[in-house]
């Protein structure tokens, strides 16, 4: 197997890729139209093959994609629902933005295959508002497959009618959340629902609605038209398939590294040219700041759901932030609370308190104030917020926190020893390695 | 210190000036909403099943026509779905792209969450407070230029970013900022690294409505970083293995294997749900 495998970001560097007309060049809609034959066997066989391809949610929770879907109860005579998830907000995730600027219409085949299978004649893809030129680029691509007959009544024949409509939020990290996108969506305020019921049975509208994340349903198309067992031949025993991996950071050559799941950061890093020059690795995410951090110790760790798990993180959604040691661990951690306090929607007392007496906390012990006893205090409220709230939002605020105290204790004490932060800023600054003066 | 918090005093000084010229320049009863804009509010609600879910993109509308979310615009929607003021309100004050106080002409929007504000976006955020003279969520005097800092706007791999109405510019120093700020006062023309010639922001808010400004396409299907990976592939003749080659699949047998593997109490306890057939 080699060790990069393009297959969602194949078509990026075509000529004006997120055309109708370059797409269909690379064969695109031809697993749409395979999937809505009646030879293919309709929607039972579309659920069917996701469920033999292995393929699971890329949108961080990893549930089996089509299990989700044979959930969706079909004697429930109210209409079934589509929601992608484009509400791409995770810190350091940076995946369905770019698939979606180069080949919106994956995206939208991908949809409606999806949506044949669960019996849906309206979707809808809620797309962060805060990125103009991939809204422009959706809408564009959904009035194309409009225009070709592969949206709308009766599609390409087949009888089979679908709406989609490119619904633009309006800033708000929580309704990645699924049960808060849902209230995004019927023009409430973003705020997480008590489950069950769960979005399969009582969604959009009381009505079963499934929520996919864009890059689960971008997946769709190829496993249709390539089969199962392909998908399945790529990644590892219970991770099948491939994804999208993200590199940010001091990395030589941050971007997208499209490989089987299952690869390791040593790997990625190579791929990408090592660290900066000069520099070592001292922390990352493996899937975004919700995930625990990990060190140089687990750059051999299989980047797949059980792998990253035994390390005592969560492989999420492949957002691989990597900070050098110039980096200060307590800055970083005091940036993401401040992050996760300021997107605590407001609904539980654990997150919308606990988030705001982190910030405290670490505010002063960034500034080298405060004792040794904080640290503990700190580990106390996380504690206290942990699985204590309606959504993963209060989950993900303590992972970096607690993380960073088991791996970087010392740092914390170099703070109060210090006065303050002993390191330089400036110095972790990408203007720093030009050797400008920040 | 947090980006969040410039010194009190500056602040509150700064912070009465731009009221005071905001003022001036926006009252309220220069409302520009007309029956044209009735007919668009109505025409986003008339897209959804149930008229209310238009409601984040009719405000966005709101945006395009207001400069900001106004009393009017709040009152506007709310007749056109038949719902409270207090509920349109309640909903425009939850997310962070309603603007209560007019916003200039260019939202400059620098990330400064960890990984950005690493990479060097607290230094970019400072240097823009410093060169326009104002504050985090304030407008330049003259009234081009509102500076805020935001959150991981996902392009992480072209940190530190910065975001003009919503437009991606990668890449940035503090120079480079300063260069883009300084031409949008001038009236020059600014392109996107990853798109088209910015627009204005009430221009950028249209389009979040839904109704298409014909740009899309403008700009490269990708930039620079986003094709990294394909590139070194392509280099080494790397690929997907064609479709006849297979693996065995061992699907989770049971709901409970499913649970054991996937990574989330969420989707644990979903799965488990009794209601779920």
């Amino acid at each position: 197997m080699d060790m990069l495998t393009p297959v969602l970001t194949d078509n990026w560097g075509q000529d004006r890729a997120w055309t109708l007309a370059a797409y269909e060049k690379q064969g695109g809609y031809a697993a749409m139209k395979k999937a809505l034959t009646p030879e293919y066997g309709g929607p039972d066989a579309i659920i069917q093959a996701v469920k033999d391809s292995g393929l699971r949610g890329r949108g961080g929770a990893g549930f089996p994609t089509g299990m989700k879907w044979g959930f969706i109860p079909q004697d429930n005579p109210k209409p079934k629902y589509l929601v992608v998830n484009a509400d791409e907000s995770e810190p350091g995730t940076c995946k369905d933005i770019p698939l979606m600027m180069a080949s919106p219409h994956t995206l939208v085949e991908g949809v409606i295959i999806s949506s044949f299978a669960i019996r849906a004649n309206h979707a809808f893809i809620y797309v962060r508002g805060e990125v103009l030129h991939v809204i422009r680029r959706l809408q564009h691509a959904v009035q194309e497959a409009y225009l070709a007959g592969h949206l709308g009544k009766d599609i390409n024949g087949t009888g089979y009618d679908l709406d989609i409509v490119v619904h633009a939020g309006a800033g708000a990290y929580i309704c990645g959340e699924e049960t808060a996108l849902l209230e995004g969506l019927e023009g409430r305020r973003g705020q997480p629902r008590l489950r069950p019921p769960f979005p399969a049975v009582a969604g959009l509208y009381a009505s079963p609605t499934v929520i996919n994340n864009t890059e689960s349903i971008a997946s769709v198309p190829s496993i249709i038209a390539n089969g199962a067992d392909w998908f399945a031949s790529m990644g590892t025993e219970k991770s099948k398939g491939f994804g999208i991996f993200s590199l940010s950071g001091h990395i030589t050559k941050p971007g997208q590294y499209e490989a089987p799941l299952g690869i390791t950061l040593r790997e990625l890093v190579d791929l990408a040219g090592g660290m900066r020059a000069g520099h070592q690795l001292k922390f990352w995410t493996p899937g975004g700041s919700s995930t625990p951090l990990l060190t140089d110790e687990h750059l051999d760790v299989p980047l797949d759901f059980e792998g990253v798990a035994a390390a005592g993180s969560m492989l999420g959604t492949r957002a691989l932030q990597l900070f050098d040691e110039t980096t200060c661990v307590v800055r970083a951690v005091l940036r993401w609370t401040e992050f996760y306090k300021h997107e605590s929607c407001g609904k539980c007392t654990p997150c919308r308190e606990g988030t705001w007496w982190l910030v405290q906390t670490l505010a002063r012990l960034e500034k080298g104030e405060g004792s040794e006893a904080d640290l503990d205090l700190l580990l106390d409220q996380c504690d206290n917020i942990l699985g204590r709230s309606f959504c993963a939002l209060a989950d993900g605020a303590v992972s970096p926190i607690s993380s960073s105290i088991k791996y970087f204790r010392d740092e914390y004490l170099a703070h109060l020893r210090h006065g303050g932060c002993p390191l330089d800023p400036a110095a972790s600054t990408v203007f720093a390695s030009h050797g400008a003066p920040a | 210190m947090s980006p969040t918090e410039p010194s009190e005093a500056r602040a509150s000084d700064r912070g009465l000036k731009s009221e005071m010229t905001q003022i001036r320049r926006f009252s309220e009863n220069d409302t520009q909403i007309t029956p044209e804009t009735y007919a668009e509010l109505e025409a986003i609600a008339a897209r959804y099943p149930e008229p209310r879910s238009g409601l984040l993109p009719m405000l966005h509308l709101v945006q395009s026509v207001e400069g900001r979310v106004t009393s009017e615009g709040i009152e506007a929607c709310a007749k056109v779905l038949g719902i409270s003021a207090a509920d349109v309100s309640g909903v425009a004050t939850f997310y962070t792209m309603y603007k209560r106080k007019p916003v200039g002409d260019y939202l400059v929007g620098v990330c400064t969450n960890t990984l950005c504000a690493v990479m060097g976006g607290d230094v970019i955020f400072d240097r823009l407070k410093e060169h326009l003279d104002v504050g985090n969520d304030e407008t330049s005097e003259d009234g081009a230029i509102t500076l805020e800092h935001i959150e991981c706007n996902a392009a992480c791999d072209y940190a530190p970013v910065m975001m003009v109405n919503w437009e991606f510019m990668d890449n940035q120093t503090p120079e480079s900022a300063v260069q883009v700020v300084d031409a949008l006062r001038a009236g020059e023309a600014v392109h996107s690294t990853r798109g088209p010639k910015l627009c204005t922001w009430k221009q950028a808010e249209r389009v979040l409505a839904g109704f298409n400004d014909g740009l899309a396409n403008e700009g490269p299907a990708a930039g620079p970083a986003s094709l990294v990976g394909l590139e070194i592939a392509r280099e080494r003749g790397w690929k997907a293995p064609t479709s006849d080659s297979s693996g065995p699949t061992e699907e989770p047998g049971t709901k409970i294997e499913a649970v054991e593997e996937a990574d989330t109490s969420r989707a644990e306890s979903e799965t488990l749900s009794k209601e779920v057939k």
